[in-house]
């Protein structure tokens, strides 16, 4: 079962306790909304926390490229995590990491950490992984401002962060 | 099929302003027209192919481009560096014409900066440059991946894909930018390069893309380049 954990102590998630507990204030939206604010305001400034906006697929289903990429680019913008159930597609991809390298400006925004679960056996969108059914690119991602988060673990059924709060 | 399409909207056209004469007029401009775009789709497929490198920075890609360009023109595409994003803008060597097995193929080499979703001025720092100068390179890094991103979306044909073969190939860059590839429809070899260090790993390498075909390599030092050369001619040919 996939799953993942976000711990912003300092300790590495991988080695022990409880990674994803649902229950566990640290990983919902500091707002206690379903997702972003409307506005792209960010939750209450007042509290000190991580915010976490996971994005339905519905949410993003009928959003055109470039509305996807705001959604994802305003939350990071905001120092949130932007965990998307259903991923981007390669174009988007490539469109994402263009829109992303124009904004990176010195002492400020320096672009994104992304991951999402690797195909099995690789990156398998061949005919043979077609046939199969393994060329669903739809897969959940985690996507971050590149000087708060952390990869400390990635496999098939596992992404493992670090997330700092500066 | 474009000469299809513009002699059966030709014909429709005249069909509904001119007379008998001018419509023998109109079908010989047409087929004139017709035999013109099929004499320059001939020669348009006979232009070198475009195959840029790819690949995260520092995996050794414009090394590799001099050492093609090197071997078969006698000149280089740009400076090589230890440090990342040296190569800030796509640079490409013309014509360069690959001959094996009594066959020529010639293609154009772009040599593309290294893709990353993230660029920060202080990684610059690290390696005893200034801050205006960092701050500048890391600026020109961010527009040099842009190009890089919309060079792979329109103007390249084929792509070889570079890999330090002493790193971790499982990172997400890899797979997002292998993924693009393949959405593009564009073929594509990967190469495990810096096959000269002790750490390198070429079965790793393999292992991560094994929808396609990887070859080794140092192009540093040379190694397997007539593997490099005989599946570049096979593949982008």
């Amino acid at each position: 079962m996939p799953e993942i954990t976000a711990n912003d102590d300092g300790d590495d998630p991988a080695s022990g306790g409880d990674p994803s507990d649902p229950t566990d204030g640290s990983a919902g939206s500091p707002g206690g909304g379903s997702g972003p604010p409307e506005d792209g305001s960010g939750g209450d400034p007042s509290i000190d926390g991580i915010q976490i906006d996971m994005i339905s697929a519905e949410r993003i289903e009928g959003m055109r490229t470039m509305e996807k990429i705001r959604l994802i680019l305003d939350g990071v913008h905001d120092g949130n995590i932007v965990i998307l159930e259903q991923g981007l597609d390669p174009e988007e991809e490539s469109k994402l990491i263009e829109v992303t390298m124009s904004e990176i400006n010195p002492d400020g925004f320096t672009g994104i950490e992304i991951e999402s679960y690797p195909g099995e056996g690789g990156n398998d969108s061949g005919l043979l992984g077609r046939l199969m059914g393994r060329d669903d690119p739809n897969k959940l991602t985690v996507i971050g401002p590149a000087n708060r988060i952390e990869t400390l673990h990635k496999d098939e059924k596992l992404i493992s962060t670090l997330i700092t709060r500066t | 099929m474009n000469a299809v399409c513009y002699y059966a909207q030709s014909d429709s056209d005249f069909e509904s302003k001119s007379g008998p004469w001018e419509d023998d007029m109109g079908l010989l401009t047409s087929l004139k027209a017709s035999i013109s775009r099929a004499t320059s789709s001939l020669f348009a497929g006979s232009e070198p192919k475009r195959i840029g490198i790819y690949g995260p920075p520092n995996a050794g890609k414009t090394t590799l481009a001099n050492r093609i360009a090197r071997d078969w023109t006698g000149d280089a595409v740009g400076p090589e560096s230890h440090v990342p994003h040296e190569t800030r803008r796509a640079r490409r060597k013309e014509n360069v014409e690959i001959k094996r097995n009594g066959k020529s193929v010639t293609i154009d080499v772009v040599d593309t900066p290294g893709v990353t979703t993230k660029v920060d001025y202080n990684e610059f720092l690290e390696h005893d440059i200034e801050k205006e100068d960092a701050v500048r390179r890391s600026r020109e890094a961010t527009e040099g991946v842009a190009e890089a991103m919309h060079w792979l979306r329109e103007d390249v044909d084929g792509v070889i894909y570079v890999l330090d073969a002493a790193e971790d190939p499982f990172t997400q860059v890899n797979t997002m930018l292998i993924g693009i590839i393949e959405s593009q429809n564009l073929p594509v070899l990967i190469f495990a390069n810096k096959i000269d260090l002790e750490e390198a790993n070429i079965q790793r390498v393999a292992n991560a893309f094994p929808q396609h075909e990887t070859v080794p390599l140092s192009a540093l030092e040379g190694d397997n380049m007539d593997e490099v050369y005989d599946k570049i001619a096979e593949y982008f040919g």
